[in-house]
């Protein structure tokens, strides 16, 4: 088994995607889009936020303007900064090394893990078996759809773009572009163009959709005879899944960022990756601890320390029951409850909200609550989300109990909608719009209000429109991902006197659960991160042993399974001629027969199509022990033969040779060592009875 | 199996004892069933108690809070989801139509499989797909063959009689009494006449006798992934079991003036709320009941569809004039003798066994699959037990070197009376077991290391006087000369020609110049003639004798 890390990823948004060799397979894992880089783009409309080109006014807005570049060295960054064009989308750049033809297999996880499939499904010698989870599917294709209807403003400001090779790179090659633009283009190392991809078509998504195959959880899918692929829930989102691969040289685990307790999606199945041979272990959200927020809207969560202490004698079953505790998922619904009451508070004061949080989880929860507190305040106040597959989404989940956590399942069981979104949407407190300049939007809009829109980058969709209508009122609060004010997310949008509500929520497995979480899970090999293993001592875990991987580099894990397995079924087995040795009565032998197939991922022996004994099969071909000359000689005399003993030590040699001779009834020559024996004769018949003789002194098969 | 229960679907006849199993008789197994199953038994099951107590005044089997602790111990479990019970059983359910959340079991325990299917349909209806499992290698096949003789053909004739007599009644200013159970048919019908009355404009109205059937739609509504990829496609846009013409039903409007379809529980008009409205609807000439389905001999559904009574004895001794119209609705969610049929040729297990239905058409259909499909089919009597046999696989653990070798083929051509080509690429290897240990399949040529013993060759040798002594002796154009005879002679043999060599498999050749060879049993001086010194493996003996036979002709 091989596995190369072709990008590590970033938080829940940008999983990572790694390419696994396994049993001659070769098995992709996610195919994620880094879309924090679009915000290298500038947003649509462009003659927005532009305080900043008022002290520029004599310069034209054009960014290529090398006077107005030359400024900027000195300076910060501004948006004019900014890249003005159809947005380009970065994609996984090592996967473009790799020949799209030769992949065998693509799992894909969860819906982020999907975004970037199209491009690869694109290339014509593109033929692997695509699984993922329904639900995955589902709403990985709406989130699709969803990008490129957003996508399809770009266009109709931009016009038709350049179909082969955008100029913006081109203009983003000089030097007086900011460095930290240039490092999200060109990468660290300066390589990363390649990675830059057109957006597809609706037609790529469906094409590309039409070629999966879904499963689901628990699900066993066979590929090729040979593999056995389940999907085992990961608690992340709806239809987030961790993947199990059996073969027939073991098993092996592949964890991304799981959830032990979640509120909406069935939780991590962590029973189901139990004592595999190898566990590949993906998550790296547990580096990203620190949760900051600006403009004093805090939700305190700075937990760097973690307990690497195992005590050996905890049994399996408290260790279980302490990764199940319900102090992270209490952390999560405190969050989201102060996300409300935040929006509360400033759509009290007259204020709007946009939350610009995509996560489906994360949202659809939201909604519940958020409906919910606006309720018991009685704040009347309404709640719009805008998104052109708001609807069906919204719609979708309400229908698929089967995903859901078991509070949610037990919903289904009172006869209750598993989210209560519904309710509200059919109160008409909640109203769902496919787009900023839907037609009933305008009558029904009333602020302040509470909005969902896409998308969380800010370079697209109508979060973007929204957020600068109020950018400069203060009542207004915009909660968004966390990590994106640091980078170039606000910066078209600044000045901004809004309040700003910055919320990271758990997106994998905490650092101080990784020993806990690994000596439940019983692997004899446990893959991770170099950069997770920095972080955390695993070297006083006794039953596995750990090996990193880095990035863009192959690693190799040596088999542990013994020697697989074949099964012959009992029909075939009977009909074999077993073979008892005369030296070692212990021993049964028999020689093989049949056809070796691969089925279910186990080596099958079953009876072949020709079946037909043909002799010269049923003489043994392999010999083992020594031929004594003199019971040779009267094994020849019962057959009528004769002959004289002749020994030799020929040659200085220390090999003891023997040479019987025969006259009668034809001439004849057996030379017989430790090693061997020579029958040598002129006549057919002879030989082979000189051969019976010694086939009945010696063991064969 | 013994400790392991899966109830297929939600009808009464599945589900009905449960609680009573659970709760009163104390199975403590696990207990699975499919989640539509799961949400829609507990319904079921109250139901089913309250008619009992209602109209027999029968001493309860099980109380409420049975069903309840009862459900609490159900999994509940989604189609294709493996599920390892213990270490040998291993469960899996597939879809089978029916009704909403009815699956097939597929079980397998150790190396034998089976296939149970509880009641299946293996063709779509309105809202339901048709049964879909996979190609499963499987040792017995129990199905049911409720309808065993039966061949159905298409639905739509029917489903227009029904709506057209429906319709003909409300015209007229009738009511329309559809006695159903509150799953499957109601929904099926509902949905057919919601759709009518819609293109139709109809705008009598259509009532649902209980609350009962109407939480059953909603269920229906979050299950949507559990119907039929028509329904699946729809829902995006419309949910169809939002009925837009279906309101609750009231008791005060049983006399209410004017036309109405009712869907009223239970069906077969066997006790409860149908029955009651039946006893003041039946009287009028102008009213309808349609019938859908299967009537137990008994009750007044039979009654009603066996002939055209005039009056019809209720229950408690009281007589109904029926001067109503009645209609049979002919859907049956069960399979048709086609279905069972198209399933077991699809699945070809090794063994079927019939379960519920008529004796006669059984057998029928058990003669079928003998001799249409050559599979051995039992039809057991309640009771009985039928033993059949199951794979079981000898396990061994495989060396790499043997399976290397099997990785690529090796062909074997023989000629007897034409061409045969084999494959015996799994011949080279060798099945190893010794006592109280684990069985081994080795390569041929790791035998002896096994055994701990040392290999002893076997080959055979000839020194083979080939040609006089002649002048122009070249050994490149002697081995030319012999190769080119072994070819014309043995045709496909692959000579390998060397300089003074030839090879054929193990078969080798060399020319000996030596004056005296071992191998040479003739006193012929290597002055005479020239030799070559042949030696071959046991495994070519017949190759290697016969090229000695041709070398020898050419002398």
């Amino acid at each position: 088994m091989k596995l190369t890390c072709l990008s590590k990823g970033d938080g829940f948004y940008y999983p990572p995607c790694h390419m696994l060799n396994l049993c001659g397979f070769r098995i992709l894992i996610d195919c994620p889009l880094d879309l924090s880089a679009i915000t290298i783009f500038s947003p649509v409309p462009y003659d927005v936020g532009f305080e900043a080109s008022e002290y520029l006014s004599d310069v034209p807005l054009d960014a290529h303007n090398p006077i107005q570049k030359k400024q900027k060295l000195e300076r910060q960054l501004t948006p004019a900064d900014l890249v003005c064009a159809e947005p380009w989308y970065k994609t996984v750049k090592a996967l473009h090394l790799w020949e799209a033809s030769l992949i065998d297999i693509v799992l894909i996880s969860n819906p982020m893990g999907l975004l970037g499939l199209p491009f690869l499904t694109q290339n014509p010698g593109f033929c692997a078996k695509i699984y993922m989870t329904e639900a995955t599917a589902k709403i990985g294709q709406l989130m699709m759809q969803d990008l490129v209807s957003m996508h399809n403003e770009f266009r109709c400001f931009h016009g038709p773009g350049y179909s082969c090779f955008p100029g913006w790179i081109k203009d983003l090659d000089s030097e007086e572009v900011p460095a930290s633009l240039k490092k999200v283009v060109f990468g660290e190392s300066g390589d990363d163009l390649g990675s830059w991809m057109r957006l597809y078509s609706l037609d790529d998504i469906e094409s590309c959709m039409k070629k999966v195959q879904a499963v689901k959880f628990a699900e066993e899918v066979c590929y090729n005879g040979t593999l056995i692929i389940k999907a085992l829930s990961s608690g992340l989102d709806i239809g987030a899944c961790n993947w199990l691969i059996n073969g027939p040289n073991g098993s092996l685990s592949y964890m991304s960022s799981s959830i032990c307790v979640s509120h909406h999606a069935k939780s991590f199945d962590f029973h189901g990756l139990k004592g595999t041979d190898v566990l590949i272990y993906s998550d790296l959200s547990c580096l990203q601890s620190a949760e900051v927020t600006e403009n004093g809207c805090v939700s305190p969560d700075l937990d760097n320390n973690y307990l690497s202490t195992i005590r050996s004698d905890k049994k399996d079953d408290d260790l279980a029951a302490s990764l199940l505790n319900t102090e992270d998922s209490l952390e999560e619904m405190e969050k989201l409850a102060f996300v409300c009451s935040c929006a509360a508070e400033s759509a009290d004061a007259g204020g709007s909200t946009l939350i610009t949080i995509t996560r489906i989880g994360i949202v659809l929860q939201l909604l519940e609550l958020m409906s919910n507190s606006l309720e018991s305040l009685s704040l009347k106040v309404p709640v719009f989300v805008i998104s052109s597959v708001a609807e069906e989404l919204l719609a979708y989940t309400n229908t698929i109990p089967e995903w859901l956590c078991e509070q949610r399942q037990e919903k289904l069981i009172s006869g209750e909608p598993s989210f209560g979104h519904l309710k509200f949407i059919k109160d008409k407190k909640i109203h769902l719009f496919p787009a900023i300049h839907s037609p009933n939007l305008i009558t029904s809009w009333q602020e302040p209000c509470i909005v969902f829109a896409p998308h969380w980058s800010l370079r697209l969709g109508p979060s973007v429109q929204l957020l600068q209508r109020w950018r400069g009122d203060p009542k207004s609060l915009l909660v968004l991902e966390g990590g994106l004010s640091s980078g170039l997310g606000l910066l078209p949008f600044r000045p901004i006197a809004m309040k700003i509500l910055q919320c990271s929520f758990l997106s994998g497995i905490r650092l101080q659960k990784l020993p806990t979480l690994f000596s439940v899970l019983q692997q004899k090999i446990v893959l991770i991160p170099d950069a997770v293993n920095q972080r955390i001592n695993l070297a006083e875990m006794k039953t596995s042993s750990i090996l990193n991987y880095s990035e863009n580099k192959t690693l190799r894990v040596p088999r542990i399974a013994d020697n697989p397995s074949v099964e012959i079924t009992t029909d075939l087995a009977s009909k074999f001629s077993w073979k008892k040795l005369r030296h070692r009565e212990n021993f049964g032998i028999a020689r093989l027969k049949g056809e070796l197939l691969m089925e279910d991922g186990k080596h099958r022996l079953v009876t072949g199509l020709e079946q037909e004994e043909s002799s010269g099969k049923a003489r043994p071909l392999r010999h083992w022990g020594s031929v004594a000359p003199e019971s040779l000689l009267d094994a020849l005399l019962k057959m009528g033969i004769k002959g004289s003993i002749e020994h030799s030590t020929r040659d200085n040699d220390t090999k003891d040779n023997s040479v019987i001779h025969i006259a009668n009834p034809n001439r004849g020559l057996v030379e017989t060592s430790e090693i061997g024996t020579a029958i040598i004769a002129e006549d057919e018949n002879v030989a082979s009875q000189i051969f019976q003789a010694i086939d009945g002194i010696l063991d064969g098969i | 199996m013994g400790y392991n229960c899966v109830c297929r679907n939600s009808h009464m006849d599945h589900v009905g004892a449960l609680p009573y199993f659970t709760e009163v008789c104390g199975y403590n197994g696990p207990i699975y069933m499919s989640y539509p199953t799961k949400a829609l038994s507990p319904l079921m099951l109250e139901d089913y108690r309250r008619v009992m107590v209602d109209r027999r005044g029968e001493e309860e089997l099980f109380t409420t809070t049975h069903i309840a602790n009862c459900m609490k111990k159900v999994i509940a479990i989604d189609l294709k989801q493996t599920i390892q019970v213990d270490e040998d059983l291993q469960i899996r359910a597939y879809y089978a139509g029916h009704v909403l959340g009815a699956v097939m079991v597929y079980a397998k325990v150790g190396d034998a499989a089976i296939v149970y299917t509880g009641d299946y349909n293996m063709t779509t209806d309105r809202h339901l797909g048709a049964a879909k499992i996979d190609r499963l290698q499987l040792d017995l096949l129990i199905s049911e063959s409720t309808y065993a003789t039966t061949i159905r053909g298409s639905k739509y004739p029917r489903e227009r009689e029904f709506l057209q007599a429906v319709h003909k009644c409300v015209a007229g200013g009738g009511k329309a009494l559809i006695p159903s159970f509150a799953l499957g048919r109601a929904q099926e019908l509902c949905m057919l006449l919601d759709d009518y009355w819609e293109r139709m404009n109809i705008k009598v109205p259509i009532y649902f006798s209980s609350g009962l059937t109407i939480q059953a739609n909603m269920y229906y509504k979050m299950l949507i992934s559990w119907t039929s990829q028509n329904v699946k496609e729809k829902h995006n846009t419309h949910n169809p079991f939002d009925f837009k013409n279906v309101k609750d039903f009231d008791r005060s409007l049983i006399h209410a003036p004017g036309p109405c379809v009712l869907f009223a529980t239970p069906g077969m008009l066997c006790a409860g709320f149908s029955l009651e409205v039946f006893k003041h609807w039946a009287p009028s000439p102008l009213n309808l009941v349609a019938l859908p389905g299967y009537s137990v001999a008994g009750t007044v559904g039979h009654k009603l569809m066996a002939g055209k009574p005039t009056t019809v004895d209720l229950y408690n001794g009281t007589k109904v004039d029926v001067r109503c119209k009645i209609h049979q609705v002919a859907f049956s969610p069960h399979t048709d003798a086609k279905g069972i049929m198209d399933l077991t040729k699809f699945l070809s297990p090794k063994n079927v066994v019939l379960v519920h239905g008529e004796k006669p058409s059984m057998m029928t259909l058990k003669e079928k699959i003998t001799s249409e499909l050559d599979i051995p089919c039992f039809v057991p009597a309640n009771g009985e037990t039928v033993s059949v046999a199951s794979t079981t696989f000898v396990k061994a653990k495989a060396s790499d070197m043997f399976l290397k070798s099997c990785s690529s083929p090796n062909f074997k051509f023989s000629n007897s009376s034409q061409l045969r080509v084999t494959d015996q690429r799994t011949a080279d290897g060798v099945l190893v077991i010794e006592k109280s240990k684990k069985a081994k399949i080795v390569h041929q040529d790791e035998v002896s290391e096994v055994l701990h013993e040392k290999n002893h060759v076997v080959c055979l040798a000839y020194c083979c006087p080939v040609k006089a002594k002649g002048e122009s002796d070249n050994d490149v154009d002697l081995i030319k000369q012999l190769s080119t005879k072994i070819s014309e002679i043995m045709s496909g043999a692959q000579i390998h020609e060397a300089e003074n060599s030839l090879q054929v498999g193990s078969f080798k050749g060399a020319v000996c110049l030596k004056e005296k060879c071992m191998h040479r049993t003739e006193i012929i001086s290597c002055s005479e003639a020239v030799f070559l010194c042949c030696n071959w493996s046991v495994a070519d003996l017949e190759l290697g004798w016969e090229i000695i036979n041709v070398m020898k002709l050419n002398l």
